[in-house]
């Protein structure tokens, strides 16, 4: 294998297993405030299931000689990145449905072409993640349209919500394609099969009738629909924005970042207690006369 | 202080119904088979997956080398006489 398509690979999939890390963290920050039972368990289970995926993604990483330990040492200390995203806060519970319905729907569109990508441990692991992110796509839209549907100021926290998700959803995509720092190379080794341009323009195709259904309005006075093309144009994306939650001046980076070191840090002794325990029980089965 | 390297990687093997052979659908860290287990069970069959679950330490698995196809697998190419085409039965013998 060529030393730079696995350096690649490492850096791809390492990122992407640490988004669904981080990603538990904005919508955990809801699962005690989840308005009944239903949405509750369902909220539970969508970010169990990103725990999953990210575990997936970091054994498709180890295939390619990088250890777990690493990969984590590497986003607690700043130097591996993760999709901006969810350097955003989650303010209400509307954030929780338009996080499901585009959040997800955004990281669908991403990831489907790559259950075909030219790595298989990385496609396979794809396979089961999309197979998932299904339901946390439609959970997230059920939400939207109780609200939507529900009284004026439920209406009001979902438009508000949409209107700060928005952008930020159109930038998960990456830069537009003449900046894209990987585009061309991971093309030519097939690990990415459309451009960000490309996947952005049909997750805008895709996503703006799911709006006008719920009544809503997208946050963008040049969205119109272009007959001759059969696509939307839309308006111009800030990417000095993006520019600036990349390089760690989001609303959230640190507390992120914080968070996960939390984790790891005080999850030492669990880490530590797992192999004493298996070590003990391991030299019990050896030697069961000498216990007595 | 306790290397946690050696929490060791097991492959997971899932059989979805009776009938039906153990298969791989990925690998996962634990500090020994039972907590391999029951990681895999949690990790792997959270949507009725499986009825049973096989975990290997992926140390134990003995691979082909991939520089090796050829001289493993070239043999088998011009041996046409293995399948069951190869030989001519007259029409009216009937399906066999």
């Amino acid at each position: 294998m060529p030393l730079a398509y696995r350096k690649t690979l490492i850096r791809q999939i390492g990122q992407h297993a640490h988004s669904e890390i981080v990603g538990m963290l904005p919508e955990g920050n809801w699962i005690t405030r989840a308005p009944t039972l239903r949405r509750k368990a369902a909220l539970l289970a969508k970010v169990q299931d990103e725990g999953g995926h990210g575990l997936y993604l970091y054994s498709a990483a180890e295939t390619l000689g990088i250890s777990r330990k690493e990969m984590t040492e590497e986003l607690i200390s700043g130097r591996a990145k993760y999709s901006s995203i969810f350097n955003y806060p989650t303010q209400t519970w509307a954030d929780i449905g338009t996080i499901g319905w585009l959040v997800d729907g955004a990281a669908i569109m991403n990831q489907v072409p790559l259950c075909r990508c030219s790595y298989g441990p990385y496609a396979r692991a794809m396979i089961r993640v999309c197979k998932e992110e299904s339901f946390h796509q439609r959970q997230g839209y059920e939400i939207m349209i109780t609200l939507a549907e529900g009284s004026a100021e439920q209406k009001d926290m979902a438009q508000d919500a949409l209107n700060r998700w928005w952008w930020p959803s159109l930038m998960m995509f990456g830069p537009p394609d003449g900046e894209s720092m990987h585009s061309d190379q991971s093309a030519l080794w097939k690990i990415k099969r459309f451009s960000n341009d490309e996947l952005r323009q049909k997750f805008i195709d895709a996503t703006v009738p799911q709006a006008l259904r719920l009544g809503l309005t997208l946050p963008d006075d040049a969205l119109t629909w272009n007959e001759v093309e059969c696509r939307y144009d839309y308006g111009e994306i800030d990417w000095n924005e993006f520019w600036a939650v990349v390089k760690g001046h989001g609303p959230l980076n640190k507390d992120r970042v914080a968070a996960r070191k939390k984790a790891w840090d005080e999850g030492a002794w669990v880490r530590e207690a797992a192999i004493v325990h298996a070590r003990k029980r391991a030299e019990r089965v050896a030697t069961p006369m000498a216990a007595e | 202080m306790i290397n946690t390297q050696e929490i060791q990687l097991w492959e997971v093997f899932i059989r979805p119904r009776n009938g039906l052979a153990h298969r791989h659908c990925g690998s996962l860290h634990a500090a020994d088979a039972e907590m391999a287990l029951q990681a895999a069970r949690d990790v792997y069959t959270r949507r009725g997956e499986g009825l049973s679950v096989w975990v290997i330490p992926s140390a134990q698995i003995v691979a082909s080398d991939p520089q090796d196809r050829d001289q493993m697998f070239d043999p088998a190419d011009d041996k046409i006489y293995r399948h069951p085409s190869f030989y001519d039965i007259p029409d009216d013998v009937g399906h066999m």
